[in-house]
């Protein structure tokens, strides 16, 4: 029985009068009226740059804006791109926009890109974040280029940054993947990215759309996926990110999309993983990071308080994810004054591990069990602060990569837990 | 007379041997019967905790709760009192049906009623279960709400979640089994009611200031994106 189509008649009616394309370029949008139009500006203006021989179409799909984003989408007219530039494009650049429903669904609209890529036997296709306000029109080129000419699969961003956002990424999402993947993606959940015919073909029928882990962070799966698949990858620096307002709104939000899709995505690719060795290194067009200066604005010792009280409410939780010595050091930590706080980089990671085997074991709730992560994460990032208000950009590197090796080296750490489950112990 | 007394001693003796050699039969029956019925019943329970045991039922139960609310009251784990309650209750059950069939007086409707309890006691004791099963998510999805949104005293609201989950599965499950079914129904609306109103009256007086705050977030014409914890974003 063929798979159920994840695009709508109306929408299939319009790829349809498109034709095949070479280039697709993916927009998901709710309500960003305010951002839209630079965004569409710049993709167009980028396309006719740099593509103007090839076949293109823009895509949006969105969540049911109240605010008129799509009439702007549709409405951001080709001739003023044609102006600005002072190009001439020598195919149509197509504009569709559809509604896949009223809720916010990253998946859904991910999804939809994927399958209208495969539908209309794109070679390659860019997703770019609505609400990119410092997007530049050779951002297309830097992201699709490598795909279209330089046969990569997968191209992800690097950004410059505040030294301390994305402690998240820093912390967990990059070093655990480029420990259990061996490739160091430095932004495993991009907002803009670029995947080949190839990888769209893997993903079109992929049973990640049924799972939480694809309908709420479909960019975590992709990268998975292709570093497990082994596709070749590539890495393009966009410049600066300002497009925060697309994060989520909170801290239990983050996690579910970035954290949630990565231990999902763990067992779902058992056995790819756990012999996978060393760290083989993504080609990156331009530098790999670059951080900018700049204090905290947020309130440090709150959350050291929210750290400490999670881990002192959340005893029984932690009990059923945490082995009695790592809660033992957790509980230790957490007790300690500020001036001594200390949560080692070894701890995190066997933290973030043992979480991981929970995850797959379903100890209570797997919503639960990332829930549970939020407070450790906020001890961790409150250390991860306080220890480099101070540092170099370079030396700020040299912890990450420090970090890195630790999750690589606790990584048979890793493995016993995982084997230790398969065996029943 | 003493001839007498020697013929109604007689009489009474052979009337006791008859009444005996017609109620042994019976007896022995009824012994076959509760042998048998042994055998059942520990057949029965033999298979139920193997079978409780390859879905994991104390790994379930303690997940959900059960075992520690059931360890607190001095009581077995969930698997042991769960076979405990089927054998006695198989077994019972086949020795009022072997009793019945010795035609005793009142024995008949006696039976018939404990046979039409059973189902009832065994839906009232699955209400139970789920209720332990629902109340341990519940808490525990309360208490991490409340650590993650920095709110006073999660425990406090963790525990109150469980606690109302299980009264409420409990007087449920009374009403099935029709014990004291109005002073349990009454007690629940009560306390229920006195619980609603208590935390009406804390959250408007006592938080007058949070009450604003959250009906202006969640009503201001100036609704906008959820705010971030904090400016920094994690991802």
């Amino acid at each position: 029985m063929a798979d159920e189509s994840i695009l709508s008649d109306d929408l299939v009616r319009q790829l349809m009068s498109v034709g095949e394309v070479d280039i697709l370029v993916g927009l998901h949008t709710h309500d960003h009226a305010d951002t839209i139009g630079p965004v569409v500006q710049a993709i167009r203006e980028g396309l006719i740059n740099h593509f103007p021989r090839e076949r293109v179409a823009i895509l949006n799909a969105d969540a049911g804006s109240s605010d008129g984003t799509r009439d702007l989408i549709r409405a951001a007219g080709i001739d003023d791109a044609r102006y600005r530039s002072k190009l001439q494009t020598l195919r149509t650049l197509h504009v569709i926009s559809s509604q896949y429903g009223t809720t916010v669904s990253p998946g859904i609209a991910m999804h939809i890109f994927v399958e209208a890529a495969d539908l209309l036997r794109a070679r390659g296709c860019a997703v770019v974040s609505p609400d990119s306000s410092d997007i530049q029109p050779d951002w297309v080129d830097r992201l699709l280029q490598p795909v279209l000419r330089g046969n990569i699969d997968l191209v992800t961003p690097t950004y410059r940054r505040h030294r301390f956002e994305g402690i998240l990424v820093t912390n967990l999402m990059y070093p655990m993947m480029r420990a259990l993947y061996g490739r160091n993606v430095r932004e495993p959940r991009p907002a803009e990215f670029a995947f080949s015919d190839r990888l769209s073909g893997l993903l079109v029928n992929h049973p990640m759309w049924s799972q939480d882990a694809g309908r709420l962070g479909p960019e975590v799966c992709v990268t998975i996926e292709a570093l497990a698949e082994g596709f070749p990858l590539a890495q393009t620096y966009l410049g600066a990110r300002s497009h925060l307002e697309q994060q989520p709104g909170d801290l239990v939000a983050a996690l579910r999309q970035s954290v949630g899709p990565l231990f999902w995505a763990m067992e779902s690719l058992d056995g790819t993983w756990d012999k996978i060795q060393g760290v083989q290194a993504v080609p990156t067009n331009g530098p790999e990071y670059e951080v900018t200066e700049g204090t905290v604005k947020g309130d440090l010792t709150r959350l050291r308080q929210m750290f400490s009280s999670g881990v002192a409410d959340l005893a029984p939780v932690l009990k059923s994810i945490l082995s009695p010595a790592v809660l033992q050091q957790l509980q230790q930590v957490a007790s300690l004054p500020e001036e001594q706080f200390d949560f080692t980089d070894e701890l995190w990671v066997k933290v973030v591990y043992e979480f991981a085997s929970s995850y797959r074991r379903s100890v209570i709730n797997r919503d639960h069990i990332i829930q549970a992560l939020a407070p450790l994460y906020r001890g961790r990032a409150y250390h991860f602060i306080t220890q480099n208000q101070d540092v170099a950009p370079d030396a700020l590197e040299q912890r990450v990569e420090a970090l890195c090796e630790s999750f690589e080296r606790l990584k048979p750490y890793l493995v016993s837990l995982w084997t230790a489950q398969e065996r029943g112990v | 007379m003493g001839d007498m007394i020697v013929s109604e001693l007689r009489q009474a003796w052979n009337e006791f041997t008859r009444a005996f050699a017609h109620l042994l039969p019976r007896l022995l029956t009824v012994l076959i019967i509760a042998l048998v019925g042994w055998l059942i019943a520990y057949v029965l329970t033999v298979a139920l905790r193997s079978f409780l045991r390859l879905i994991h039922f104390d790994r379930l139960s303690e997940r959900a709760g059960a075992a520690r609310l059931l360890n607190s009251a001095a009581l077995p784990s969930p698997s042991q009192l769960l076979c405990q309650l089927v054998f006695w209750f198989s077994w019972l059950g086949i020795l009022l049906a072997g009793i019945s069939s010795l035609g005793i007086a009142g024995m008949q409707q006696f039976v018939g009623g404990f046979f039409l309890f059973l189902p009832r006691f065994f839906v009232a004791l699955l209400v139970v279960f789920l209720g332990m099963l629902a109340s341990g998510f519940f808490a525990r999805a309360a208490l991490l709400g409340a650590v993650n949104a920095d709110l006073p005293s999660p425990q406090i609201l963790g525990e109150a979640v469980r606690i109302l989950i299980v009264v409420l599965s409990v007087s449920m499950a009374f009403e099935m089994l029709g014990f004291a079914q109005h002073t349990i129904e009454i007690a629940f609306t009560l306390l229920f009611g006195a619980l609603m109103l208590g935390l009406a009256i804390a959250f408007g007086l006592g938080g007058q200031d949070l009450a604003r705050q959250f009906l202006e977030r969640r009503f201001s014409a100036h609704r906008g994106r959820p705010k971030k914890e904090s400016e920094l974003s994690p991802l």
